[in-house]
């Protein structure tokens, strides 16, 4: 693999103020939204060069690279597609990754200082949709002085986000990647969430969503979440292999209640890691906002919408992925095609479950890349 | 273009929704979304060729064709193309079936096992032919349901297929001359029939 990006800043800009505010869909009002993004490569002279990156529910703005004082072996969560050379070609691309609206990593979320007490929003943050996260990028890119995108780009709710950018906006991106993603989320998918949702929610230092200045943030119930998001990102074949049934740093059981397999040992760690980097409010109203994402609707308005664009459409599944299966593709492919949009499809064999749009499957990056290609190339 | 596309292609007409099945490299696509004002997709399963369809801007699904029109809607297409194809699959019968219900004109294209080159082979030297149109050995084939002009004719109408159109084929695809009619199921090398629900 040729070398990264090499050092990144994560930059900040307030793009609704109180002069401006933001109104979500649901008429509610945020009075100050401030981004944290990130950009990569140089946008070109006419602006037509530009790729965004929407993350997923644990993303942040530092896709790619490193900081100061890092260590460059540890780059951003999506360094492998990222950079001179690879797929998302920093040296041809102008790359930008936000962290998204509600999120905790820069961008304003429930645990931001709300004007109007001079706290913490905690619950009293409004609820949020996939639609209001695409209006803080849109905000974002018209900043940047960014009228059309080459291409969004989006792995789970990354890829939600950039289905319902091109939907409600049509003309602004020439090609959708949508990878691992749903357009409505199972009633399995929903249940998962709402286990999730419990766990943060009765850990008694929840608080009912005020933790921020009590000094005991809701770190049991936030790890649970993890660790049950961990067990539907992984597949079945990934965790046999990564872990069978070993026993942590032993050769035989200690026949108890405490960590005891790696399995359990993994999923421990994965949890007590994601408390000391992520917001338990933020995974209540994320989860929140992918239970309620439902773009295709009104079949009637999804054809008028994107009838007015010419938006085209890569979606890509994971042939291990449980937590949105290929079906889940196949049924955003055969709906955006009923509705008359060019899609091209294809589910990528990869043993890494849902977490297989992290990996750099050679099968899965080739796609991409040609995909974006083709979409510089038909710019001329 | 293969001259049996250019064929393919003026059956198709303008502005018409198109599923290509085992689309290839996705030439015919290209030609009928550009030169003809259609819209539609492939489906092609050959990683190298589904690649090639995305580099040339052609909405393509990799997989199975099978599969993938069990998961078209009814109804939902003008026109479902199988071009050279059909001798391939697994379920002819069905693959037909399948495409009178997601489009409401179906273009197949198919070699014809009974021309008499082939015949000649079998018949003289005992061996299973090959040919240009058919250049597989019998023991590494994708072919593994071929048929006479006559089979086929017979398979549509059992499905309920009626032939709108007919056009016979030479050895390089193209249109074959007048005679080859007094004996198609003989003279010619192979067919493309624009076929619809009777």
């Amino acid at each position: 693999m040729p070398s990264g990006i090499g050092l990144v800043e994560t930059q900040r800009m307030v793009v609704f103020d109180d002069d401006h505010p933001l109104t979500l869909a649901s008429g509610a009002q945020i009075k100050e939204v401030e981004v944290a993004y990130e950009t990569y490569g140089e946008l070109n002279e006419d602006a037509s060069n530009a790729i965004f990156i929407c993350h997923a529910l644990s993303g942040d703005a530092h896709a790619a690279g490193y900081h100061e004082g890092d260590d460059p072996n540890r780059p951003g969560w999506w360094d492998n597609i990222i950079g001179p050379g690879r797929p998302l070609d920093t040296d041809r691309f102008f790359v930008i990754c936000p962290n998204v609206l509600g999120g905790c990593r820069g961008t304003t979320g429930p645990s931001s200082i709300d004007p109007d007490t001079g706290k913490p929003y905690g619950l009293r943050f409004p609820l949020i949709q996939v639609r209001d996260l695409v209006t803080v990028h849109r905000a974002l890119l018209a900043n940047l002085g960014i009228p059309k995108l080459l291409a969004a780009v989006g792995g789970s709710l990354g890829g939600m986000q950039a289905l319902q950018w091109s939907i409600d906006h049509p003309g602004e991106i020439d090609g959708a990647v949508i990878v691992a993603a749903s357009a409505r989320l199972s009633a399995q998918n929903i249940a998962f969430s709402a286990v999730a949702r419990e766990a943060i929610m009765r850990d008694p230092d929840f608080n009912d969503g005020n933790y921020y200045e009590t000094g005991k943030q809701p770190d049991r119930g936030l790890a649970l979440a993890r660790m049950i998001g961990h067990i539907t990102y992984l597949s079945e074949e990934s965790m046999r292999e990564k872990f069978g049934r070993r026993i942590q740093d032993a050769e035989v059981p200690r026949f108890g209640f405490d960590v005891d397999f790696q399995v359990e040992s993994y999923l421990h760690y994965q949890g007590q890691s994601f408390v000391e980097r992520f917001d338990a409010n933020t995974y209540l109203y994320l989860g929140r906002v992918m239970d309620y994402f439902d773009p295709f609707g009104d079949p009637v308005r999804l054809r008028t919408q994107l009838a007015q664009g010419d938006t085209g459409f890569l979606v890509l599944s994971f042939d291990s992925d449980w937590r949105f299966s290929t079906s889940h593709a196949r049924d955003m492919t055969t709906e955006l095609r009923a509705a008359g949009a060019p899609v091209t499809f294809q589910e990528i064999s990869s043993p890494h479950g849902h977490d297989s749009f992290l990996f750099d499957t050679s099968d899965y990056h080739r796609t991409v890349a040609g995909y974006i290609d083709r979409l510089a190339a038909a710019k001329g | 273009m293969r001259a049996d596309l250019d064929i393919v292609a003026g059956m198709v007409g303008e502005g018409k929704s198109v599923l290509d099945l085992g689309c290839g490299d996705g030439t015919l696509l290209e030609s009928l979304i550009e030169e003809q004002r259609c819209q539609g997709f492939g489906v092609e399963r050959d990683l190298d060729k589904f690649l090639a369809c995305i580099d040339r801007g052609v909405p393509v699904t990799k997989g199975d064709l099978e599969e993938e029109l069990a998961d078209t809607a009814a109804s939902s297409l003008d026109v479902a193309v199988l071009s050279l194809t059909l001798q391939a699959t697994r379920h002819p019968e069905r693959v037909l079936e399948e495409m009178s219900r997601v489009a409401s004109c179906q273009i197949v294209s198919l070699p014809n096992f009974a021309h008499w080159k082939l015949r000649g082979t079998l018949a003289l030297l005992g061996r299973m032919p090959v040919s240009p149109i058919l250049p597989y050995e019998w023991y590494d084939t994708p072919n593994i349901h071929l048929c006479t002009l006559t089979d086929f004719e017979a398979l549509t109408a059992k499905v309920g297929l009626r032939i709108e159109a007919r056009v016979l084929l030479d050895a390089d695809g193209r249109k074959a001359p007048a005679f080859t009619t007094r004996a198609h199921n003989l003279l010619a090398e192979g067919a493309v029939y624009s076929l619809t629900a009777t």
